[in-house]
């Protein structure tokens, strides 16, 4: 991928498939690393599924044999020197806490590093397609922090779908206008 | 030209051969790995530099004829025993993509 985004929203995807009701994408960013969180309260994978799910070999998908949401993930992150980590519970195991969270550690540094690109787009992409599932979207910078949380705009909307056009418009600028605060 | 023709001519080292009668159309030459998913064609001979088992996998989805690995990559024998049992031929080369690709230019 050319930009991080474009796993992000891959990856989540994921999250999405696995009936998560909470999705969060956290990103925390220092001078040389950036650090990148997804985690989800989906029906979780067991350990075996852990272990293949970086193996492009492995899919969920029945159109087509290769999957490569996780395994470019992976490739993006070794190839700045940092990598990745993933933790599951099952549903059926933990029915209070059960969920995926999948942690990518990148390097920032390192010249294959793959820029983090319109993340904006992608969260937005994100909140209009599954307007369902909530979303909390935190990105930490050494110059402050960016944040979004689909809960608290429930709330002050009341019955106003997420996906209302007014309402994208509104999380576009708001975020656009915390970037702008950080820069 | 077919893939064993091309490894002959130009003694290219067979990796992971599985068809060699496979007919090579066009080259494509990428190593971002997401671009050459959507953007090579099947029956493309695929040069690249990346080395790990996602390339299998994207070559399996393309059904390009075959990978060749430029530059003296190496694989590691995982990613071979892979290759073979998905049917996708890898070739290797000391030569850069440009030079390959003109080689290939020259016999298909």
């Amino acid at each position: 991928m050319k930009e991080l985004s474009l796993n992000i929203l891959d990856i989540t995807e994921n999250s999405i498939k696995a009936q998560a009701t909470l999705v969060e994408i956290l990103i925390e960013e220092t001078e040389q690393v950036l650090t990148l969180m997804i985690k989800d309260d989906g029906c979780g994978m067991d350990y075996d599924t852990v272990n293949k799910v970086t193996d492009p070999f492995y899919t969920t998908r029945t159109t087509r044999k290769v999957g490569f949401g996780v395994p470019f993930l992976k490739l993006a992150a070794e190839q700045t020197g940092g990598g990745i980590e993933i933790q599951s519970c099952r549903q059926n195991e933990n029915s209070a806490e059960h969920g995926t969270v999948i942690k990518a550690v990148f390097m920032k540094n390192h010249i294959d590093f793959v820029p983090l690109g319109d993340i904006c787009s992608t969260v937005i992409t994100l909140i209009q397609g599954s307007c369902e599932i909530d979303f909390v979207f935190d990105h930490k910078l050494p110059t402050g922090e960016v944040t979004i949380d689909t809960r608290q705009l429930r709330q002050v909307l009341g019955d106003v779908p997420l996906s209302s056009f007014e309402v994208i418009t509104w999380i576009k600028e708001y975020l656009a206008e915390q970037y702008e605060n950080v820069k | 030209m077919t893939v064993g023709e091309l490894a002959t001519k130009y003694s290219l080292r067979q990796l992971a051969v599985c068809d060699t009668d496979r007919v090579i159309e066009g080259v494509y030459i990428g190593d971002l790995l997401s671009w050459v998913m959507g953007r090579a064609s099947a029956g493309n001979a695929w040069i690249t530099i990346m080395s790990n088992i996602n390339i299998v996998a994207v070559a399996t989805l393309v059904g390009v004829s075959c990978i060749i690995l430029a530059e003296g990559v190496t694989l590691d024998d995982e990613v071979i025993k892979v290759a073979l049992s998905k049917g996708v031929n890898i070739l290797a080369s000391d030569n850069d993509a440009y030079e390959l690709s003109v080689m290939l230019s020259k016999v298909i």
